[in-house]
């Protein structure tokens, strides 16, 4: 069997190939002319390097190239700089290595007037620079199209830069509080080394002071977001983790600037500036995996922008997409992206639903059905009345839904906010104790009596409490890294411990989501292969999985005919749909039984002979799902599956995986619905899905599971992404989650034995800055060494 | 002990220096676009590819 040189599927086609390439043995193998297109304008380049150094992780969908790309007008999105030259802002999308931005930028570079071209991996976002003529963009941007690419030209104005500057401003600070941090440490190791006889009194100041001048400037500046979210926080009458630690910061810094004043022996500064800086990496890491969600949704906006080919009184006009109006009718050629929500009124096709719902069989449409943006044409052309567009469609809805869910999750009070709940006023009160029985029973001056009631809050300073979490969380997400698991959002764990029910979608997560052909027992061999010799000319989903399963010799028909949403014919055979394949032989067709008709997908094979043979497909099963079910099921999990597939085929999956609670044919929205009044019920959900159609509930749920395949859209609002063809990886993460949360749980044990302990010699007034600092490191030292015995 | 005169202003000097170079980098947008970069580095000139 060999592989398309280009996509790598397995292919039978030889596309004559005038260049040929000297280290294949076997000749040029493509699947399609378009994947020989592509491969020919790489090789031209002499980048052919590109082959040997990309990575292609299995299950990966593959770049497919169009056969005929043609340049789209790009001129009103390339902007002219002071320069004159031209910019152009580009979502790309295809890339799956760092080996595809090389190929694109090295191409693009080698254009005539190109200055400047690159792709930023992070954001697959693809700036052009180039002087000459504004229209040579059309020719740079049919190039990578042709490359297999999608391209879609995006304003950089409007994608809204608000969470990039939040990042900076976290970034700034961070930088800022490590700077001061080390400084300061710098200082206090000889402070707290020596004393007031050795170093002098002078020279002690002037460490105070050197402190004082770094740390004050830079604590008011890093600690902004603390303080912030503390405000805010306070303003509703709640309170969290942060109002705490603002406290215990802006305390210590006061009275370390009393006392660096008054010549004093204590500063705090060190202390201080340190849990910021620790704090505030954290804080930068979380924002980080937020704001990747946020773009790519804004991305599939884009989606939506362009132009589209109206039928205005049977004159074709080519308008901008923002200007299509309900009612208009739209023309949609075979290949071309579905830009409006609409009803077929002329036409007959397949399209590819799979951005939407994730099957991967192309569905058949005629007059009077719905399609949606975001689909694909895949067969002849279609006409369509708009009822739709943009702001209002299917696709923009799914989105917004989307947005609504992620602010939800926001409510959720963490177990750390909660401790803080109890914590915070304990502490403060104990601080008001502290000074009222120093002062008022014991008799001491006020100034003294202050000072050991400050003491005691910044000995109390939350630092084990602030540890315990993050520490286990980014242990465990080692852990979980190693098993091909990524842990995306860091609360995900202590949200999975408490779920109760647990809900699957089926196409992609439980099942493969790929068809495979389950009755090959009862094909004759030479039927297969006569099957396989007439797939083999055909990129149609069920094709290509005869294809995968059949691996001897396939024989040449120079006169196969694909007919687009019947089948494949060469001379009198055929293999395609039931009703075509027996067209005009009524009597047979009524003698074949239909009972399983509806459960699997089935094509039929005419050979030479005129005998028929049926193939059946499913898609299959993930090889341990059934396993994985059944543990679940006795660890008592609530499950559901909810499928936009249609009733007979979950209710098949659902009996053999032996799970009652089935719902099928639901929309995104309808999944949505769902997750919500199971959380209002009360229920913590777990979903785990993969399809665009999957997006709100996965955002919707209290926590969510993508595997690796999943539409990039469902893998970036997921909180957990695990990678395998297994199930499995959802009990690991189960388990992980549990030990995890034991250990935070003991965390705050050692945390709160530590305060039991600290807090009377605070009280008693014995606390010197050199035992609060190893008190302190010592209580953090303790939690994160409890932490990693989850490495084990 | 003088010669903490010299030493705590070159200590600090060093810092800032550090931090500048941060702030300057942050400026530019080097941390744009962390998995690109990780990459980068490892791809040939052309003329080596090429000649393979």
């Amino acid at each position: 069997m060999n592989k398309c040189l280009h996509c790598g599927l397995k292919t039978q086609e030889v596309y004559s190939n005038s260049e040929k390439a000297s280290d294949t043995d076997s000749g040029d193998y493509f699947c399609c002319n378009g994947c020989k297109i592509a491969y020919n304008i790489i090789n031209n380049f002499g980048l052919k390097s590109y082959y040997r150094t990309r990575e292609l992780k299995s299950g990966e969908k593959i770049l497919k190239p169009d056969e005929n790309v043609q340049n789209v007008d790009m001129s009103a999105f390339s902007h002219k700089d002071k320069e004159g030259n031209f910019n152009l802002n580009l979502i790309v999308s295809g890339i799956h290595c760092a080996s595809c931005i090389w190929l694109i930028e090295s191409i693009l570079n080698k254009q005539d007037g190109v200055l400047f071209a690159r792709v930023n991996m992070t954001t697959r976002r693809l700036v052009i620079k180039w002087n000459g003529d504004i229209k040579n963009g059309d020719e740079f941007v049919g190039l990578i199209n042709s490359l297999g690419y999608k391209l879609m030209p995006y304003d950089p104005e409007i994608i809204k830069e608000i969470d990039k500057k939040e990042e900076k401003r976290l970034l700034l600070s961070m930088a800022v509080a490590g700077f001061a941090a080390g400084n300061v440490m710098l200082v206090s190791v000889s402070i707290w080394s020596s004393d007031k006889i050795i170093m002098g009194m002078a020279t002690r100041d002037f460490f105070h002071w050197f402190s004082a001048l770094i740390a004050v400037p830079a604590i008011i500046f890093a600690g902004r977001p603390f303080f912030y979210s503390a405000l805010s926080v306070l303003k509703s009458k709640n309170t969290n983790m942060d109002v705490p630690i603002s406290v215990g910061v802006i305390i210590a810094t006061i009275m370390s600037l009393y006392e660096t004043v008054n010549h004093g022996e204590h500063i705090y500064f060190d202390s201080a500036i340190m849990l910021l800086f620790f704090l505030l990496i954290g804080r930068y890491l979380d924002i980080k995996a937020k704001g990747k969600a946020r773009s790519t949704a804004h991305d599939l906006l884009y989606l939506m922008s362009g132009s589209v080919k109206i039928n205005d009184n049977s004159i074709h006009r080519v308008i901008p997409l923002k200007d299509v109006k309900e009612g208009m009718e739209v023309i949609i050629s075979a290949g071309e992206k579905i830009p409006v929500d609409g009803v077929v009124i002329n036409g007959k096709s397949e399209i590819d639903t799979s951005l939407i719902t994730g099957e991967t069989i192309p569905r058949e449409i005629c007059e009077g059905d719905e399609i949606f943006t975001g689909n694909i044409n895949i067969s002849s052309p279609l006409t369509v009345r708009v009822k739709a567009h943009g702001e209002n469609s299917l696709l923009a809805e799914i989105v917004k839904l989307m947005e609504n869910a992620e602010q939800g999750r926001a409510k959720y009070v963490f177990l750390a906010d909660k401790i803080a709940g109890y914590y915070t006023p304990v502490v403060h009160i104990l601080g008001v104790a502290a000074f009222l029985m120093w002062w008022l029973l014991l008799g001491l001056d006020w100034q003294p009596s202050l000072m050991i009631a400050v003491t005691v809050l910044i000995i109390t300073c939350p630092c084990a409490l602030g540890l315990a979490v993050p520490v286990v969380q980014i242990v465990a997400s080692g852990n979980l890294m190693k098993k091909g698991i990524l842990l995306k959002s860091a609360n995900a764990l202590e949200k999975i411990e408490q779920v109760n029910h647990i809900i699957f979608d089926k196409t992609g997560t439980l099942t493969l989501g790929k068809p495979k052909l389950i009755n090959i027992d009862n094909i004759s061999e030479g039927d297969l292969r006569l099957a396989a010799s007439l797939a083999s000319k055909s990129k149609h989903p069920l094709s290509q999985a005869i294809m995968d399963i059949y691996n001897g010799k396939v024989d040449e028909y120079d006169d196969i005919i694909e007919f687009s949403g019947k089948g494949l014919q060469s001379s009198n055979c055929k293999l395609g749909k039931r009703n075509w394949v027996f067209e005009g032989e009524e009597n047979i067709n009524d003698s074949i039984e239909e009972s399983n008709k509806n459960e699997y997908m089935e094509i039929w094979l005419k050979n030479s002979s005129n005998e028929y043979a049926q193939f059946i497909f499913q898609d299959d099963l993930r090889a341990d799902s059934n396993e994985v079910i059944g543990s679940l099921q006795k660890q008592n999990y609530a499950l559901t599956i909810l499928s936009g597939d249609r009733e007979n085929i979950v209710k098949n999956t659902a009996k053999k995986l032996n799970i009652d609670d089935y719902k099928y044919e639901m929309s995104p929205k309808d999944k949505y619905k769902y997750v919500e009044r199971l959380k209002s019920e009360g229920k913590v959900v777990l979903f785990i899905g993969d399809g665009l159609n999957d997006a709100p509930s996965l955002a919707a749920a209290n926590v969510s599971i993508s595997p690796s395949t999943a539409m990039d859209i469902s893998q970036n609002t997921a909180d957990i992404v695990f990678q395998g063809e297994g199930l499995k990886s959802v009990e690991d993460i189960i388990f992980v989650a549990k030990s995890s949360l034991n250990l935070v749980k003991q965390n705050f044990m050692i945390a709160c034995v530590y305060n039991l302990i600290a807090i009377p010699i605070a009280f008693s007034g014995f606390v010197t800055p050199m035992i609060a600092a190893i008190a302190m490191s010592g209580s953090s030292l303790v939690v994160i060494v409890n932490s990693l015995r989850l490495t084990r | 002990m003088d010669i903490l005169i010299y030493l705590i202003p070159i200590a600090l000097l060093m810092g800032i220096i550090g931090l500048c170079a941060f702030i300057w980098s942050m400026k530019n947008n080097q941390f744009e676009d962390l998995d690109g970069a990780a990459s980068r580095i490892l791809f040939d000139d052309e003329e080596e590819r090429d000649n393979e």
